[in-house]
């Protein structure tokens, strides 16, 4: 074994490097069966699984700037189920599931990491939200329970368990909660998708989708590259661009029940391991993780009003470090090294919009605000699932369809997801 | 900090109010059908150009109206309700 390493690593063909990139950009084809307008990764894994699943490969990726480069690069990484409603918590098991194997699935490593999400509970009414969710969770084969102080403090004995003197009266304990490193995954589902036939162009934008005015169907997109625009046909297309969800459905003609605000997320300087579980506070607006390299990851909710735009403000910092600061004050201490936003497409009931929309042959995956990276798989799976039955919706993404708004049938999941993603 | 020009108050920091929303014409309560109470309640402006908007002074209690460009976040105007114009010439906000 120890030979077998030494020839490996003097060894000039070193082997992983081969297929370890995607393949150089060809020029863009005519037609494809399937036109994916955003290479993020809910993009990346419909394709994968398109031709993993059902071996349709004739699908172009189309991603304006680079690949995952949007919110799938900017994201915290928390990857979680214990959600509220019954449907919510079925479909983000489902993706728990799909995340546990894709390392292996990939053969590459997406840093996989299961520490547990800890949500603190500073009301009564906080506690009884949470016994509602641990019973759901558990309905469901998650494993979520309502911890006590004493069990807190054992967790995470840094808390400091009277912060702003809203003492911490118990915790939702989410035992499935982990992290994966977000760029891997996108790069996971890009590569498989490519080895496997689908084209991926990047720097490409999408800037029309053209729908035949007589049977109200998509037929193509007019794309750009650098200056040069074209029309590229597809017998369908899939829209997934996050916080650019209603730009575009504008251009395919119809509206969408989305507004897009700036999520703000930073981190710290590098420390000695502390803290192992992911600890959230709602009351606090706030969440804390440590990384695997040793930097805390601050994150809250949205900025307080819609914008397009990136920039990072000196308000939103303030707040949010005053509370992370209030949970652990030695934290005070540490310098900030790196912040950044991103375009989260929230919706007012804080569920996605999946599905069928109102332009035929054109199919949804929006709405993701500020909660779509544990989701990835199971949206490219399902998404994979509409695209090649032909607009039949998975039972999984039924309740998600965007038709709730006009018929008042929200999955209301506000309480269990605005400050903890 | 960002200042938020109060008609009321003179500038004070963007951290004194709350965002309120988008301003739409209310459907009629009597007449309208759910589906215009839906497109009011669910359907607001998302583009890129300037939105007619509520902000809420929370110190003083007091509700104005500001012209806010959704991607420079510029503030163009801001105004008591009771100048809301009532003719058509609306910022991109109220025709999307
Ligand atoms: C700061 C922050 C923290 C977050 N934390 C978490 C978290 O902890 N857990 C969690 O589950 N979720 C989190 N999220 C949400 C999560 O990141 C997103 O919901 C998810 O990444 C969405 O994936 P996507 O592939 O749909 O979008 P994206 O990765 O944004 O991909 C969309 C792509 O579409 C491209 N695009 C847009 N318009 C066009 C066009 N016209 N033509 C071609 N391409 C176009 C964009 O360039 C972009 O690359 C967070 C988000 C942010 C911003």
């Amino acid at each position: 074994m120890p030979f077998a390493l030494l020839k490996y690593g003097l060894n000039n063909d070193y082997p992983f490097e081969k297929d370890a990139d995607l393949p150089a950009p060809t020029a863009l084809k005519r037609r494809y069966d399937v036109v994916i307008i955003g290479g993020g990764g809910h993009g990346v894994a419909t394709a994968y699984y398109l031709a993993k699943y059902h071996g349709i490969t004739n699908v172009a990726v189309l991603e304006k700037g680079y690949l995952g480069g949007g919110n799938t690069a900017r994201n915290t990484a928390v990857i979680r189920s214990n959600y509220l409603t019954s449907d919510g918590v079925r479909f983000y098991s489902e993706s728990v599931k799909l995340f546990q194997e894709l390392s292996n699935e990939f053969n590459f490593n997406i840093m996989y990491s299961k520490r547990g999400q800890l949500t603190l509970a500073h009301t009564d009414s906080a506690i009884r939200g949470f016994r509602q969710r641990t019973e759901v969770n558990k309905h469901f084969g998650g494993k979520t329970e309502l911890i006590d102080p004493q069990q807190i403090r054992e967790l995470v004995p840094t808390l400091n368990m009277n912060p702003g003197h809203q003492p911490v009266l118990g915790g939702l304990w989410h035992m499935d909660g982990a992290t994966a490193r977000h760029d891997a995954v996108a790069w996971g589902y890009a590569k498989g998708a490519t080895q496997r036939g689908v084209e991926l162009h990047q720097l490409t934008e999408v800037t029309d989708v053209i729908v035949d005015d007589a049977s109200g169907t998509v037929t193509g997109v007019k794309v750009k590259q650098g200056s040069a625009e074209q029309i590229i046909e597809c017998g369908c297309a899939v829209q997934a661009v996050a916080g650019h969800s209603s730009l575009l459905a504008e251009k395919a003609g119809f509206r969408l029940p989305i507004v897009s605000y700036p999520l703000q997320a930073m981190v710290t300087q590098p420390v000695k391991p502390f803290l192992n579980p992911l600890v959230s506070s709602p009351a606090f607006h706030c969440y804390v993780q440590q990384t695997g390299r040793g930097e805390l990851v601050f994150g809250g909710g949205s900025d307080p009003y819609p914008l397009y735009n990136t920039r990072s403000s000196l308000e939103l910092k303030e707040q949010l470090l005053a509370h992370a600061v209030e949970l652990f004050p030695f934290m005070a201490n540490l310098k900030l090294m790196r912040q950044w936003a991103g375009l989260t497409d929230m919706t007012s009931d804080y569920s996605p919009i999946m599905g069928l929309s109102p332009v035929k042959n054109y199919y949804l995956d929006a709405g993701w605000g500020t909660w779509g990276f544990k989701s990835t798989p199971i949206c490219g799976k399902t998404m994979a699932e509409l695209v090649a039955s032909g607009g039949k919706v998975p039972d999984l993404i039924k309740p998600f369809g965007v038709e709730r708004f006009s018929e008042f049938r929200q999955v209301n999941e506000m309480g269990a997801t605005a400050a903890s993603h | 900090m960002k200042i938020m020009p109060c008609p009321l108050n003179g500038p004070r920091n963007i951290s004194e109010f709350v965002y309120g929303g988008e301003v739409t014409p209310l459907p009629s309560v009597e007449s309208a059908p759910d589906k215009a109470w839906a497109e009011h309640t669910f359907y607001a402006y998302n583009g890129t150009g300037v939105a007619r908007e509520w902000w809420y002074h929370t110190p003083s209690g007091y509700w104005f109206v500001a012209e806010r460009h959704r991607v420079s976040d510029e503030i163009l105007r801001t105004y008591d309700p009771s100048e809301l114009p009532s003719d058509e010439s609306t910022p991109d906000g109220e025709t999307c």
